[in-house]
């Protein structure tokens, strides 16, 4: 059965201009499958550590923990919750992304002990100071993006997919995104953003592959680059667990004023 | 008193005796200095003052965070007004988790509300007064909390022993009352006096786009009515502490850069039966002129319809501020803002800014000036004391 659907899917990619599929339909093809690969987690747990460098080389240290849970037919649920820089500790953020409809959020702010909903349209905006914005880092449906397939590339010691996606959301920060995905794995490789003006705005670079529960691939490095600014963060990815029979309970109001 | 220190010894000891394995401590000291722009309204009155303050929090969980202990105290110490000097436990409590239950007992810190410019619908934690005039910091109250958790929405029942009296400024001190609240005399409405025990619940529900709360309150004010008394040849005001009942609704609805806001409560026992409202909105624009920093305009209107008889200043009032985020590596922020009275005019404004400098260290600056405040106004007794105060505090 799955020799069928691996056949399938090379089928699928690479025989594509041979079924007279639309660069369009190669590209959203290949984002289907990337999905599909990453589909079934469950739930996971991870330690995040970002490390913020202006271009004098002054940095800034961020400690984050991270629970996502994996919900059914609609975008993931995440809590962020911090433990560094010390005058946030505790700060939780607490996310509901959706396919289509608007993303709700929840940021929690533990010296007033106070919960508030708070907007979800600062998509283009930065998350913490870094040079990741909301929209980088909110789960990636298949749906908030349409596709096309550009061509093939080596990267790396692979060959990749060459893919743009252009936001469907127009408060997004960017034009497009060009994407390089490895074809073995489906795993991105890099990301080229272009600002609204259509200029080159980052490269986001994903190293040190980790593979979990014998599937799911996750970068234990993503180095994100301003070309604008000259900023950059690194993202470090520790302790990734799965399978922590999360439920829908650790991502409510009342586990967000818990967070620790 | 008897049974908050009762509710706080029986959970420090079960946690620390069961389970004294290693927690973790963090928490802030730091270091504040306030300068008055003008002369006090009294001789008696301080000038500039200095303070410091520390809090730390240690923290502990077990049985894969489905129970947790919690311990903060809170200390200040203030260079000129012995009444601002204080010590307080903001928390001292354990909570156990369940599927569709939570239960907290001891001191713990409560936030109801949504709205910006006043808190009308908090009501569990008395209010901090020395520490802030914009009744944002809070006494530690002693509570049993039982949290439901239902798909129809989440109930919390409050049971609240032990009730706080409001801290004010001394004689000394800035920012008070015309004549000093006499804090050793106050009075209850309750035979009870400051031994009843207070009772409240709160249904939440999140529908789509609104967040919903309703509550009610029934038990001893944390907001107290005065009474003029003479005290050694002076005039003092004695704090009366009513039993009311409180009856409040909370709404948001989040659309888009919008943010609608509205609290409303309704008290009885407090004089006559009364409503106030506020209610406004706060619209956000997000990386103004390509700068990544975003622009909040928070408008909000305040009433009470004992009007000119009412207990607070801002009885039919508007707020206008602004909220500046610069989303960068040291978080700046400010916030600053004016409370008109529509009626007579009185304005009262304020500005607050804080960065953070490093990793550990974070500097607050915070100024408050009134002005055209009108002769019956109540806040007329602040005239004299507008502030600028910087606050530098260490992290750890």
């Amino acid at each position: 059965m799955k020799l069928i659907k691996l056949v399938l899917v090379i089928c699928l990619a690479y025989s594509a201009t041979v079924f007279g599929l639309t660069p369009e339909e190669q590209g959203l093809a290949i984002a289907k499958e990337a999905d599909k690969r990453d589909t079934g987690f469950g739930d996971s747990k991870a330690d995040l550590t970002m490390l913020l460098k202006n271009r004098h080389g002054e940095e800034s240290i961020r400690y984050i923990r991270l629970r996502t849970l994996e919900v059914d037919g609609d975008g993931d649920k995440s809590m962020s919750i911090f433990d560094r820089p010390r005058d946030v500790k505790g700060t939780a953020f607490l996310s509901f992304t959706h396919k289509t409809d608007s993303d709700d959020q929840w940021l929690y702010l533990p010296a007033l002990k106070r919960v508030k909903r708070i907007s979800s349209r600062n998509k283009s905006g930065s998350f913490m100071g870094s040079e990741f914005a909301y929209e980088d880092l909110s789960s990636q449906e298949i749906e908030k993006y349409t596709y096309k397939y550009i061509k093939d590339e080596r990267c790396g010691d692979s060959d990749c997919f060459v893919v743009e996606r252009y936001p469907v959301d127009e408060l997004s920060g960017y034009t497009r995104q060009v994407a390089w995905i490895d074809k073995k794995e489906y795993r991105p490789y890099k990301i080229v953003f272009y600002d609204r003006k259509n200029a080159l705005l980052k490269t986001l670079t994903y190293t040190d592959y980790q593979q979990y529960l014998g599937r799911y691939w996750r970068a234990d490095k993503m180095f994100m680059e301003n070309h604008q600014t000259g900023k950059t963060t690194l993202l470090s990815w520790k302790d990734y667990k799965f399978g922590n029979g999360l439920s829908e309970r650790d991502f409510d109001r009342n586990s967000l004023k818990r967070a620790r | 008193m008897r049974l908050r220190l009762l509710f706080a010894l029986s959970c420090l000891s079960c946690s620390i005796s069961l389970h004294a394995a290693e927690g973790e401590w963090s928490g802030y000291l730091a270091g504040e200095w306030k300068a008055f722009l003008s002369a006090p309204l009294s001789d008696e009155q301080h000038g500039d003052t200095t303070s410091m303050s520390a809090q730390a929090e240690y923290y502990k969980s077990w049985n894969n965070r489905k129970q947790s202990f919690r311990f903060t105290p809170f200390l200040r110490i203030d260079g000129r007004d012995n009444q601002r000097s204080h010590f307080d436990v903001r928390e001292l409590n354990w909570t156990t988790v369940h599927d569709s239950w939570e239960l907290t007992a001891g001191i713990g810190k409560v936030f109801w509300g949504v709205t910006e410019s006043q808190h009308l619908v908090d009501i569990i934690n008395q209010t901090d007064l020395v520490e802030s005039i914009d009744g944002e910091e809070k006494l530690g109250q002693a509570m049993l909390k039982f949290s439901l958790v239902q798909d129809w929405g989440n109930v919390d029942l409050f049971i609240l022993p032990g009730f706080r009296e409001r801290t004010f400024p001394s004689r000394q001190g800035r920012l008070r009352t015309a004549a000093a609240v006499a804090v050793n005399q106050a009075e209850y409405g309750s035979s009870h006096g400051r031994d009843n025990v207070d009772a409240a619940i709160r249904w939440t529900k999140t529908l789509g786009d609104w967040d919903v709360g309703v509550s009610h309150f029934s038990g001893t004010s944390r907001e107290p009515r005065f009474k003029p008394a003479l005290d050694k040849g002076r005039t003092v005001l004695i704090p009366i502490y009513d039993t009311i009942d409180q009856t409040a609704l909370e709404l948001q609805a989040t659309k888009d850069d919008w943010l609608w806001k509205l609290e409303m409560v309704s008290r009885s026992g407090f004089g006559n039966r009364y409503t106030a409202a506020t209610g406004g909105f706060e619209y956000t624009l997000y990386g103004i002129a390509d700068s990544g920093i975003d622009l909040g305009l928070i408008a909000e209107y305040l009433y009470d319809d004992r009007n000119k008889s009412a207990t607070t200043p801002f009885e039919d009032d508007i707020f206008l501020g602004a909220r500046l985020a610069f989303n960068d590596a040291a978080s700046s922020e400010l916030l600053a803002g004016i409370i008109m009275d529509l009626d007579d005019s009185s304005r009262v404004m304020s500005i607050e800014a804080s960065r953070r400098l490093g990793d550990s260290w974070k500097i607050n600056l915070e100024g408050r000036f009134f002005s055209n405040i009108d002769r019956q106004n109540s806040l007329l007794s602040f005239d004299k004391d507008d502030f600028v105060q910087i606050e530098l505090a260490w992290y750890f």
